[in-house]
């Protein structure tokens, strides 16, 4: 019930209105719940409406503390 | 796709495991609840159990909207269904949540009742305005992330004078379900639920921010890490919760941060402190009764309100007697303790909730892990 995915804006077509793109797919969508969103945006989208902006940057950190996770298992004397 | 393949990826996995393995002590037992049905789902769907220690045991909370909608509820909008003439919008969730005498919005909808599926309140408004001679009402339920668009489909109707368009609110609130279950007394007296932390929800907190769960950390002493629902969030916050009970702390950290922040969405929160108020009391399957968990929409839009347009009242029904739903929302069963898990009770016939939505504890089992609970045996050919 709680599932949102995120996506990209590609267009907005009115006030209030993105199109997005989910791996091909477009869908109209609502950003009646959100504010500043430009085309190229990642939006988290659940039931027809954006929830939130995803922050590239954060993402990006994330990724890195996982990535930190395996590289500590990968040093010299470290036992998995 | 972006954002979601990479947050997917095995071999990362597999190191996460091996640093939960790692720092996770092996004379300590860690219990921790994903709250989220969509974590529940996450964990069954990816194998996550398997990639843990043994001493690292997985719970699964009340978080699944349908699972926790009491049959009283859903005998509710099948009487609305059932008036001439009236159009019920429902999120396709609910069409096969088991209600009184053995029916189902499904099955009413066999019967003749005009129930439609939508994938947004968006759609519900969509029908209203398409219907001026229908009554359409939209059986609004969930979690603080449907909670909003019911708001905003609420101010649509208000500001198109949509006079045909209502809402029968069910919706729940997750800080009061989680204060529920550290209260009950499997957790709090008997120790037969061990708790130690908490996987916080993802898109719940993109609304509400993760302020709201500091006071289960401060006041209970648990910790609360806010994951994503891909299989890497779910790993990363085990590790982050076993550190943090490692080091004996109990804080609220963040693991989401791409989209959740302290504060939440301001404007969603906004819409829906416009829109709804605090309801004193509400009924939870498994929970029972839970004071101020659930909303209600405010006298100022009262003419929207279903439940007070149609004087429909609220009659608590029992679960099927067989179906242990109650014990396994709250953590205190699993569900192959249940005797007609996978035998009366699957996905095509469900008994109780936890079967029919895709994130209950059941359905995620029944899907994704049933057949690890049977033993492998090789039979020689003949």
């Amino acid at each position: 019930m709680c599932l949102a995915i995120p996506a990209r804006v590609v267009a907005l077509p009115g006030p209030d209105a993105a199109l997005i793109d989910i791996g091909g797919v477009r869908k109209r969508i609502s950003l009646a719940l959100v504010e500043g969103i430009a085309v190229g945006d990642y939006v988290i989208v659940h039931a027809g409406y954006a929830l939130a902006r995803l922050d590239p940057e954060e993402a990006e950190r994330t990724l890195a503390l996982f990535a930190e996770a395996a590289a500590l298992l990968e040093a010299p004397g470290a036992t998995p | 796709m972006k954002y979601i393949d990479e947050f997917r990826d095995g071999a990362l996995a597999r190191h996460l495991a091996g640093a939960i393995a790692r720092e996770a002590e092996p004379t300590r037992h860690y219990s921790l609840m994903e709250f989220c049905g969509g974590h529940t789902h996450a964990i069954s769907r990816y194998g996550i159990k398997d990639l843990l220690p043994p001493n690292v045991e997985m719970v699964h909370g009340p978080g699944c909207p349908v699972c926790v909608l009491p049959v009283g509820r859903i005998d509710s909008a099948i009487e609305l269904a059932s008036r001439p003439g009236l159009i019920l919008a429902t999120y396709a969730d609910t069409m096969r949540v088991p209600a009184s005498k053995g029916s189902s919005l499904l099955k009413a909808k066999a019967r003749g009742a005009d129930i439609r599926m939508v994938y947004s309140s968006a759609d519900a408004i969509r029908i209203a305005r398409d219907n001026p001679e229908r009554e359409v009402v939209f059986f609004a339920i969930g979690f603080e992330t449907t909670t909003p668009p019911t708001a905003v489909a609420i101010l649509d109707a208000a500001a198109l004078g949509l006079g045909n368009f209502s809402v029968f609110c069910n919706h729940v609130l997750t800080p009061a379900a989680i204060a529920n279950i550290l209260e009950s007394p499997e957790v709090r007296d008997l120790g037969t639920v061990p708790l130690d932390g908490f996987i916080g929800p993802a898109h719940v907190s993109t609304v509400i921010g993760s302020q709201p769960y500091e006071y289960f950390a401060e006041e209970y002493g648990r910790p609360v890490v806010i994951a994503g629902f891909e299989p890497l969030d779910v790993m990363q916050a085990i590790l982050m919760l076993v550190r943090q009970l490692n080091e004996g702390r109990a804080e609220v950290e963040n693991e989401f941060t791409r989209a959740v922040t302290r504060e939440g969405n301001g404007k969603a929160k906004a819409l829906v402190a416009e829109v709804f108020e605090l309801r004193r009391s509400f009924e939870w399957r498994g929970l029972g009764e839970v004071p101020y968990s659930a909303l209600q929409i405010k006298e100022k839009y009262r003419r929207f309100d279903a439940e007070a347009r149609y004087g429909l009242e609220y009659r608590s029904v029992a679960d099927n007697k067989a179906c242990e739903c109650g014990a396994i929302l709250r953590g205190v069963k699993k569900p192959i303790d249940c005797k007609v898990f996978g035998t009366v009770c699957t996905p095509e016939n469900p008994i109780g909730s936890c079967m029919v939505s895709s994130e209950g504890a059941c359905a995620a089992h029944y899907s994704y892990g049933r057949f690890k609970d049977v033993p492998v045996i090789a039979v020689a050919a003949p």
